[in-house]
C-alpha cells in the first residue's frame, strides 16, 4: 500500500518556474508546500546551462546556470519549501492526489491544489520525423549540455547543428567550449530566428549556416556518418559529420495532463489554463515553460512567483465559500498561433498571467486585434515572427460587457 | 548432434531453444553484438491466430502451434501478453462486402471464435473510431505481445540449459565433409552436424556461400512505424486491422505492450537489405491514415518512429529447404507472421531433425525469466529499493539497467539495451536521459554513446 501524504500545494517540477511558485506560497503564509523533483537534484535545466546571463531580476547579478540553480534552491529550502528529489509523479489524479514513485516506495499525495511546473523540451529528431537511418550521435540541446557539464563527455566531434532559435547559440558556445566543432548549422527557414545581432555569432564563430536548407537524409551504420542537404529547389549538398545536434523547437512536458485529468490546448501544447494559471480540473495550476515554449528562466521565475500567489489566493478565497465566475475562452483567429491564458474569467485581482502571450504562425505585419465576440475592442501594429513573443495586457479584454468568446487574430 | 544456428532474430532464437531443450548441442551465430539486429526487431508485436492465413499451408499450421506454444509457455518466462483481441476493419461498402470471406477463411483455419460486428458493436466496442467504420470481424485471440522481451526469453533459457551463443560473428563460408559440417566464421571454424539457417534477410546468401545454391531469392520489404506517446493507448483496445489486399497485411493500428499506440507498416520493396530507413512524408502518410481512422489521435504526440526490413522473398510462403544428408535446413522468407510461428517453427525444425537422430530431451530444463517491461504488469519502479529512475518517459530505473548487464546475454549495443530496459524510448528519445545513459553505459557497449571526455 503506497503511503499518503497531505499537503496543501504540491508542485509537480523543481525548475525555476515551481520552486518559484512555492517559495510564493511560502511567503504568502501557506504552510505545508511540497515540490516533487524527479531529478536528482532540484533546478532544472539551468543546471546544465553554464553560460550567463542567468539571475539579474531574481538576485541582483548576473551568474551561470548552475549558480541560479543553486540558489534559487537554497532561496526555496530557506522559505520553508519541502523539495523531495528523486519523486517522479506518475499520475495526476482528480482531486489534487498524485501518485509518486519514489527509490523508497510508492507515494501518495493528496494536495488541496497542484502546481503543475514540468517544463518544456525540444522535439526529437522523431517527433520532427527526419528521413534516414537511425545512427547514435543524434541529441538535442539539451542532452549534449547534460552530457558535458554534468557528466563531463561528449556526444560527438563534429557536428552538424539543425536550427537557429536562441537555443542554438546556448549550444554553440557548449559546443565550442569543449572541444566540439559544428561542421554547419542549417536553418529550413530563409533568415535566423534569433535576433539581430545574435545572428551574427555563428559565423562570427566560422562556422558556415545553410539557410533555406534542411536535412534531407541521415546516413550511418552505427553511429551518424553523413547527412545530405536539400533546399527548397531540390538542390542537395552532403556533409561528413559524426552527429547531429537537433536545437529548438521546444514543446511543453505535457504527457502527464494529457493522461490525467487535465485539458491540454492543442495551439500551445500545455495544459489549457485562466488568467490564474488554473486548468480546466480546478484544482489543478500551471506555470512556466509547461504553458507555452518557451520563454527564459527570469520569466518562468516570475510566472512562478505569480501563480504561487494565484494559488495562496486561491485557497484563502476557498475558504470563505465563494464560487469561480464562469470563464470566456480565447481563440486563436488568422496567423495566431497560440495565446496564453486561453480563458479568462473576472474574478481575481491576483493573476497568475498578467498579460496575454500571443503567438504567431508565420512572420506577419498587421493589426493585432482582440474582439469580444465580433466588435473589436483593441487592436496594435504589429511586425512580428512565430519565435517572438507578443504581450497584450489583460486590462484590454477586461474592459466593457462580458463576450461569450474573444478572438485575436492579425488583421 | 551438434547444430549450428546462424542467426539470432525471433526465429534463430526459437530454434536455439527447442534444439537445446530436446537435448541438442547447439551454437548460435550472430554478426551482429545482440539478438534481433535484422527484421526481428521492428515489427508490429502481434500474436497472430493464423485466421487469415492460406489454408492448408505450413505458414498457418506454424502460427498455430507458436500461438499455441508461446501460450503455454509464456508464464513460466515471465513473458507478457496484452489481451486485445483483433477486429478487421471494414471503412467502404467494397471492404464491407469481403468480411465474410474473411470469416469463412477464420473457420477453415480452424479459428472459429470469430464474429461479424454491426458498426454499432463495433463502434460500442471501440468508440474512438471515426463514424465512417461500416462493421468489422472480430478475432478474439489476436493478442499483443513484447517482441523484444519474447526472444530474448527463448534465448535465454537456451543458455540456461547448455546453449552457446556468439555475437561478432559473421559467417564468411564453409563446408560439408558428408558427415560433418565446419563453418568459417570471422571469428574461427565452427563444427556441427547440423545447420539451420535463420539468418532472415541474408538467408538466400548464406544459402549460396554454404550450399553452392540458393533455393530462394529474399526481395526485402520495408516497413516503417510510427509510435504514439501513451495518452493514444486510452483510445483503442482491440487491433485494428485492415482488409488485406494481395500484397501486404496493410496498415495496421495496435497498443503496444509498452503502453503506447503504433501505426503502420508501410509496404516499400527496396534492394538494400541492410538499410532500413524512415522517410518523412511515408511517416506523414502514416499518421495522416491513423488521424483518419482514429480522429483523436491528432492531439496526440509521437515518441519514435522505425523502420524494419522484411525478408520476403520471390514466392509468399515460407522457404524450408531441408536436407538432411547436407545436414541442411533453412528456414527462410519468413515475414510479418515470424514472431508468432517461432517456436512452431522451431518445434517443425525439431521435428525434421528428429526423422533424421531421434535426440533425448533434457529430463529437467532450467526455466528461465526475464524481466518485465510491459506496461500493464507489475514495472521495476513499482518496488522500492532502485537508486532512481534514469528514463523518466519510459520509468527505466538503474536497477534495470545494472541488471540487464549482469544478464546471461547482456545487451551488445545500445539498441539491445533499449529494447531490454525501454531505457531512452519514450517521448523525449534521451533528452533527459541520454547522457546518465552515457555514463552507465561506459565500456559496455560494442558502439558507446559518447565519444570521450569532454574538454
Amino acid at each position: 500500500m503506497s503511503q499518503i501524504v497531505n499537503v496543501d500545494v504540491a508542485v509537480v517540477g523543481g525548475g525555476p518556474s515551481g520552486l518559484a511558485s512555492a517559495i510564493a506560497l511560502r511567503r504568502e503564509g501557506v504552510t505545508d508546500v511540497l515540490v516533487l523533483e524527479r531529478e536528482p537534484e532540484a533546478g532544472g535545466v539551468p543546471r546544465h546551462c553554464a553560460h550567463p546571463p542567468y539571475g539579474i531580476r531574481e538576485f541582483g547579478r548576473l551568474m551561470t546556470g548552475p549558480t541560479y540553480a543553486a540558489r534559487v534552491r537554497e532561496r526555496a529550502i530557506a522559505a520553508g519549501v519541502d523539495v523531495r528529489v528523486r519523486h517522479s509523479v506518475v499520475a495526476l489524479e482528480p482531486g489534487g492526489r498524485l501518485q509518486v514513485a519514489t527509490p523508497e516506495g510508492a507515494l501518495t499525495v493528496q494536495a488541496r491544489r497542484v502546481i503543475l511546473a514540468t517544463g518544456a523540451r525540444e522535439a526529437p529528431r522523431s517527433a520532427r520525423r527526419v528521413t534516414g537511418d537511425r545512427p547514435l550521435g543524434v541529441v538535442n540541446t539539451g542532452a549534449l549540455q547534460a552530457y558535458i557539464y554534468l557528466k563531463h563527455l561528449k556526444p560527438f566531434r563534429r557536428p552538424v547543428m539543425v536550427g537557429t532559435e536562441l537555443v542554438s547559440l546556448s549550444a554553440i558556445w557548449t559546443c565550442l567550449r569543449h572541444g566540439i566543432r559544428p561542421v554547419a548549422i542549417v536553418e529550413e527557414d530563409r533568415r535566423g530566428k534569433a535576433r539581430w545581432p545574435l545572428t551574427l555569432f555563428p559565423r562570427l564563430c566560422g562556422i558556415p549556416v545553410y539557410y533555406g536548407w534542411r536535412i534531407g537524409d541521415m546516413r550511418g551504420t552505427g553511429r551518424v556518418e553523413e547527412v545530405e542537404l536539400v533546399d527548397g529547389s531540390g538542390r542537395t549538398k552532403r556533409l561528413a559529420c559524426d552527429g547531429v545536434l537537433f536545437t529548438g523547437q521546444f514543446v511543453p512536458e505535457a504527457s502527464l495532463m494529457r493522461m490525467g485529468p487535465i485539458v491540454v490546448d492543442r495551439n500551445s501544447g500545455g495544459p489549457s489554463v485562466d488568467q490564474d494559471g488554473r486548468c480546466s480540473d480546478p484544482d489543478y495550476y500551471a506555470a512556466g515553460n509547461l504553458l507555452r515554449p518557451i520563454e527564459n528562466a527570469g520569466w518562468c521565475y516570475q510566472e512562478g512567483l505569480r501563480a504561487g500567489r494565484a494559488v495562496a489566493e486561491d485557497l484563502a478565497w476557498s475558504n470563505t465559500g465563494r464560487t469561480m465566475p464562469a470563464a470566456v475562452p480565447i481563440l486563436c483567429g488568422e496567423a495566431v498561433k497560440l495565446v496564453v491564458p486561453q480563458r479568462i474569467a473576472r474574478s481575481s485581482a491576483q493573476q497568475a498571467l498578467n498579460s496575454l502571450q500571443v503567438r504567431l504562425s508565420e512572420p506577419r505585419s498587421g493589426a493585432l486585434t482582440i474582439r469580444a465576440d465580433d466588435k473589436v475592442i483593441w487592436s496594435r501594429r504589429i511586425r512580428s515572427r512565430p519565435e517572438r513573443r507578443i504581450l497584450v495586457p489583460l486590462t484590454a479584454l477586461l474592459a466593457g460587457e462580458q463576450p461569450s468568446h474573444y478572438t485575436v487574430s492579425v488583421d | 548432434m551438434r547444430v549450428v544456428v546462424i542467426g539470432a532474430g525471433v526465429v534463430g532464437c526459437a530454434v536455439v531453444r527447442r534444439l537445446t531443450l530436446d537435448g541438442h548441442q547447439v551454437m548460435l551465430l550472430e554478426r551482429a553484438a545482440d539478438i534481433l539486429a535484422g527484421a526481428s526487431k521492428a515489427n508490429s508485436a502481434l500474436l497472430h491466430t493464423g485466421f487469415d492465413a492460406p489454408p492448408g499451408s505450413l505458414e498457418r499450421e506454424l502460427m498455430q502451434r507458436g500461438h499455441a506454444e508461446f501460450m503455454a509457455i509464456r508464464e513460466r518466462l515471465n513473458l507478457p501478453l496484452l489481451e486485445t483481441g483483433a477486429m478487421v476493419a471494414a471503412w467502404t461498402e467494397e471492404e464491407l462486402a469481403k468480411l465474410p470471406g474473411i470469416e469463412a477463411q477464420a473457420r477453415q483455419n480452424g479459428v472459429d471464435d470469430v464474429a461479424l460486428l454491426t458498426r454499432a458493436e463495433a463502434l460500442a466496442r471501440e468508440p474512438a473510431l471515426a463514424p465512417h467504420l461500416m462493421g468489422a470481424l472480430l478475432v478474439p485471440r489476436e493478442h499483443v505481445i513484447d517482441a523484444w522481451s519474447s526472444p530474448l526469453a527463448y534465448l535465454t533459457q537456451a543458455v540456461a540449459n547448455g546453449a552457446e551463443a556468439r555475437f561478432g560473428c559473421e559467417v564468411t563460408g564453409g563446408r560439408h565433409d558428408g558427415r560433418h559440417w565446419f563453418v568459417e566464421t570471422s571469428t574461427g571454424t565452427v563444427e556441427g552436424d547440423f545447420v539451420v539457417n535463420c539468418a532472415g534477410l541474408f538467408g538466400d546468401r548464406l544459402e549460396a556461400a554454404l550450399m553452392g545454391d540458393a533455393s530462394f531469392e529474399i526481395r526485402p520489404r520495408k516497413g516503417q512505424f510510427v509510435v504514439y506517446d501513451k495518452p493514444a493507448a486510452k483510445l483503442l483496445t482491440t487491433i485494428l486491422l485492415p482488409v488485406p489486399t494481395e500484397r501486404t497485411k496493410g496498415v495496421v493500428l495496435a497498443r503496444t505492450a509498452y503502453g503506447n499506440l503504433l501505426v503502420g507498416p508501410t509496404a516499400e520493396e527496396q534492394e538494400d537489405r541492410s538499410r532500413a530507413t524512415v522517410d518523412q512524408d511515408a511517416l506523414g502518410a502514416l499518421m495522416a491514415k491513423a488521424v483518419e481512422l482514429i480522429p483523436a489521435l491528432a492531439d496526440v504526440p509521437i515518441n519514435a518512429t522505425y523502420a524494419g526490413l522484411r525478408p520476403a522473398s520471390d514466392k509468399k510462403e515460407y522457404r524450408i529447404r531441408h536436407e538432411p544428408d547436407r545436414g541442411w535446413l533453412t528456414l527462410g522468407g519468413i515475414r510479418s507472421t515470424g514472431l508468432t510461428a517461432a517456436l512452431g517453427l522451431a518445434a517443425h525444425a525439431a521435428d525434421l531433425l528428429a526423422a533424421r537422430e531421434p535426440a533425448t530431451p533434457i529430463a529437467d530444463p532450467a526455466w528461465t525469466t526475464v524481466p518485465n517491461i510491459a506496461e500493464h504488469r507489475e514495472r521495476d519502479w513499482q518496488r522500492s529499493g532502485y537508486g532512481e529512475i534514469v528514463c523518466h518517459c519510459e520509468l527505466v530505473t538503474d536497477r534495470e539497467i545494472v541488471a540487464a548487464f549482469g544478464s546471461r546475454l547482456p545487451p551488445g549495443d545500445f539498441g539491445g539495451l533499449r529494447r531490454r530496459t525501454r531505457a531512452a524510448m519514450g517521448r523525449c528519445q534521451g533528452f533527459y536521459c541520454g547522457a546518465r545513459l552515457a555514463e552507465l553505459t561506459r565500456g559496455r557497449l560494442a558502439m558507446p554513446l559518447s565519444i570521450g571526455e569532454a574538454e
